[in-house]
């Protein structure tokens, strides 16, 4: 066995477009899956995650670079000679053919005897819990059932690498959620390796080891939802991926643990946490999560300015809104810019004076740890 | 139950009606359908039954005077020949449709977009033309010195002119040609509408193209290929012209049977017995096929 499940080594995929262009759809990218990994590749439409998908697959070919399952390089393989199978998001049942036909199909393909495909069929089924529905057309089931029923179809095969494209997107809030963590514990269970297709950063965080992140075809990080949240490599992934505030700057020192950014609104210097190779002079964002920012009461009404290395800024509360677990609150410090700041409502009390409100003076801390500075992009 | 009680009855206004009464906008709509069917269908049809029933006068004007005399007259081995004959003929139009007409709609289906109804409309090009110019033309084509002889000839393929027109397969090629394109439109739509992903499904799942073809493909394309059957074997039953000009006069179908009865033997009574025995026939036979196939939509098309 080979040391990656899927390995995408300089892959470009031109298309050529109607208007008689050329779009390249997945450009230049290179990763690495492990296996048994839950894998995500996760971006804005049109970023190409469906292309890398079904270049795995077989559907597509690489205009340049190579793609190696377990190893073997695919070339030109085609679908039906590769060990992975494919969950669409169409789901791409047979409509002329009964559930268990469906998911017999495969094994058919493959000569299995007649005697152990009903028995892997029947697990299958029982597997994604559809036992007894293998008579019905998959018309006479519900999109969440279809959806069971796509990934028995597959999963019967016990492919190397299950390849999924956005599988839970037709399917309601609450459903995607249940499937969310069915999926996650399904494929704990088999053991085999997932390639999951989305552009719902939630979902990719809740369900994946690692996660691509993708934008115009090509693949900007690569880590842990972990990493990929607390350690986004540039403003793109950082904005993409929760919610986040930016100051623009530039890169003012660099010689110390923490770099020094001058920001371009208004004169303040901020430090932070620098994330890849920055140079002096630079223009950066500095990125501060909702949650992450603390705020004070601005008591003393003090218009002197804090100190610089004291990453703080002075603000007045536009508006808040209660949502339970914290309050979100919109501060404007001026120059035209604002801020969001999620409060955590870790005290239970009736108490107004508890919570702020609109126009209240705040002292906005920002802590150096969790401030970050990225590069555009 | 109880507002229906306390509703007072109200007047029956037209233009309520079609503004609230779903089953009168129903019956409002399909009116000039139906009207249009009940005077150029249904009245021809009865006419025809109750025509059948009736007798020849001497010359040749319709004694009325009910018998079953005419339908007695059909059960005779000739006509009998003549029936099975046509049915092979029509059975054969179809098979041969099915076979030119599927690669063709599975061609169109599969080329890119745009390019697909240009090719519908070159199927239905020749239908601008008159169908007895058509039909001339394949004469042109057939006959002794026609074009076809002439370029075997002259490629040196053949020595001798070959004698396909009035000859069976002459019928059979001018029938094939007549009736391709109600074979291939619904194909066409059947073959249309199956998704590519379905056909990428089967790969995924292990399926080599000719096995994809017949695990998926062929079964989704059989609603278009009843309807398509329906469409050619129906009117072939009925065809006289093709045999007639193209068949000389060795091929008699059920079709010619019945124009000679009302054209050249003038007995009306005998001409409406025949086309009732084939309207009953042609009835069973689609009723039964679709029964077994399922009905498809496509010959709504
Ligand atoms: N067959 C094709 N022909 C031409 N262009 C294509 C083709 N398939 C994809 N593209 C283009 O390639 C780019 C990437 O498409 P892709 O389907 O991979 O995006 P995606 O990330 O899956 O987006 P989404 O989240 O909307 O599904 C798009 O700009 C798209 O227009
Ligand atoms: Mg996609």
């Amino acid at each position: 066995m080979d040391e990656f499940a899927v390995e995408m080594r300089d892959v470009v995929k031109i298309f050529p477009t109607p208007e008689g262009g050329e779009v390249a759809a997945v450009n230049h990218v290179t990763l690495q899956i492990k296996h048994g990994e839950f894998f995500s590749m996760l971006g804005p439409s049109g970023c190409g995650k469906t292309t890398s998908l079904r270049m795995m697959a077989g559907f597509e070919w690489p205009t340049e670079g190579e793609i190696y399952i377990d190893g073997t390089a695919m070339g030109r393989t085609p679908p039906y000679l590769r060990t992975v199978n494919t969950v669409f998001q169409s789901y791409a049942l047979f409509q002329h053919m009964s559930v268990f036909q469906n998911v017999a199909f495969g094994l058919e393909m493959e000569h299995v005897p007649k005697k152990e495909i009903e028995h892997r069929v029947r697990d299958a089924l029982e597997m994604v819990k559809l036992s007894g529905m293998g008579r019905r057309k998959p018309k006479q089931l519900s999109g969440g059932q279809q959806q069971r029923i796509a990934l028995a179809r597959a999963l019967v095969k016990r492919p190397a690498v299950l390849l999924l494209d956005e599988p839970l997107g037709a399917l309601d809030l609450k459903l995607r959620k249940e499937m969310q963590l069915e999926l996650k514990a399904l494929q704990k269970e088999v053991g085999i390796t997932f390639v999951y297709v989305t552009h719902d950063q939630e979902e990719a965080l809740t369900m994946s080891d690692r996660i691509a992140v993708m934008s115009q075809g090509k693949v900007l990080q690569i880590g842990t939802p972990v990493e990929i949240y607390e350690r986004p490599n540039c403003r793109f992934v950082a904005d993409f991926i929760g919610e986040t505030n930016f100051l623009k700057g530039r890169v003012k020192k660099t010689d110390e643990d923490l770099l020094t950014v001058e920001l371009l609104d208004f004169p303040r210097e901020i430090k932070g946490v620098g994330q890849g190779n920055l140079a002096v002079g630079q223009e950066v964002s500095i990125s501060i999560r909702p949650e992450k920012v603390r705020l004070e009461d601005d008591i003393n009404d003090d218009t002197a300015p804090y100190k610089d290395s004291d990453n703080l800024l002075r603000g007045r509360v536009l508006t808040t809104a209660y949502v339970g677990s914290d309050t979100r609150i919109i501060i404007d410090i001026g120059h035209n810019i604002s801020l969001i700041v999620w409060e955590q409502n870790h005290i239970s009390t009736l108490d107004p004076q508890a919570y702020y409100t609109a126009e209240d003076k705040v002292v906005i801390h920002l802590p150096f740890e969790n401030t970050l500075v990225l590069p555009e992009g | 139950m109880e507002t229906d009680i306390l509703k007072p009855k109200r007047k029956f206004s037209l233009v309520r009606a079609l503004r609230e009464d779903s089953a009168f906008q129903g019956i409002a709509l399909i009116s000039p359908t139906a009207i249009y069917m009940l005077i150029l269908i249904i009245l021809p049809m009865i006419l025809v039954a109750v025509l059948s029933f009736m007798t020849r006068g001497t010359y040749g004007n319709v004694v009325y005077k009910f018998n079953f005399q005419n339908y007695v007259r059909l059960i005779d081995p000739i006509y009998l020949r003549i029936l099975l004959y046509s049915l092979g003929v029509g059975l054969a139009t179809m098979v041969f449709t099915i076979l030119i007409g599927y690669p063709l709609a599975y061609f169109i289906a599969r080329s890119p977009v745009r390019k697909r109804s240009l090719y519908l409309f070159l199927i239905l090009l020749p239908f601008w033309t008159n169908f007895i110019i058509r039909i001339y033309a394949w004469i042109m084509i057939l006959r002794t010195q026609g074009l076809l002889n002439t370029v075997l000839l002259n490629l040196g393929l053949i020595k001798v002119p070959l004698d396909i027109l009035y000859t069976p397969a002459a019928v059979l090629i001018g029938m094939v040609y007549e009736f391709l394109p109600f074979m291939v439109l619904p194909l066409y739509t059947s073959l249309e509408k199956i998704e590519n992903a379905q056909l990428e499904a089967a790969a995924d799942l292990g399926a080599r193209p000719l096995r994809a073809f017949l695990r998926v493909t062929l079964p989704l394309s059989v609603p278009g290929m009843i309807a398509g059957s329906i469409l050619v074997f129906i009117p072939a039953m009925g065809m006289f012209v093709v045999p007639d000009l193209m068949g000389g006069a060795k091929t008699v179908l059920v079709g010619n049977v019945i124009r000679n009865q009302f054209l050249t033997s003038r007995d009306w009574p005998f001409g409406a017995a025949a086309s009732m025995v084939l309207m009953i026939l042609t009835l069973a036979f689609t009723l039964y096929y679709t029964r077994k196939a399922g009905f498809g939509e496509e010959l709504l098309v």
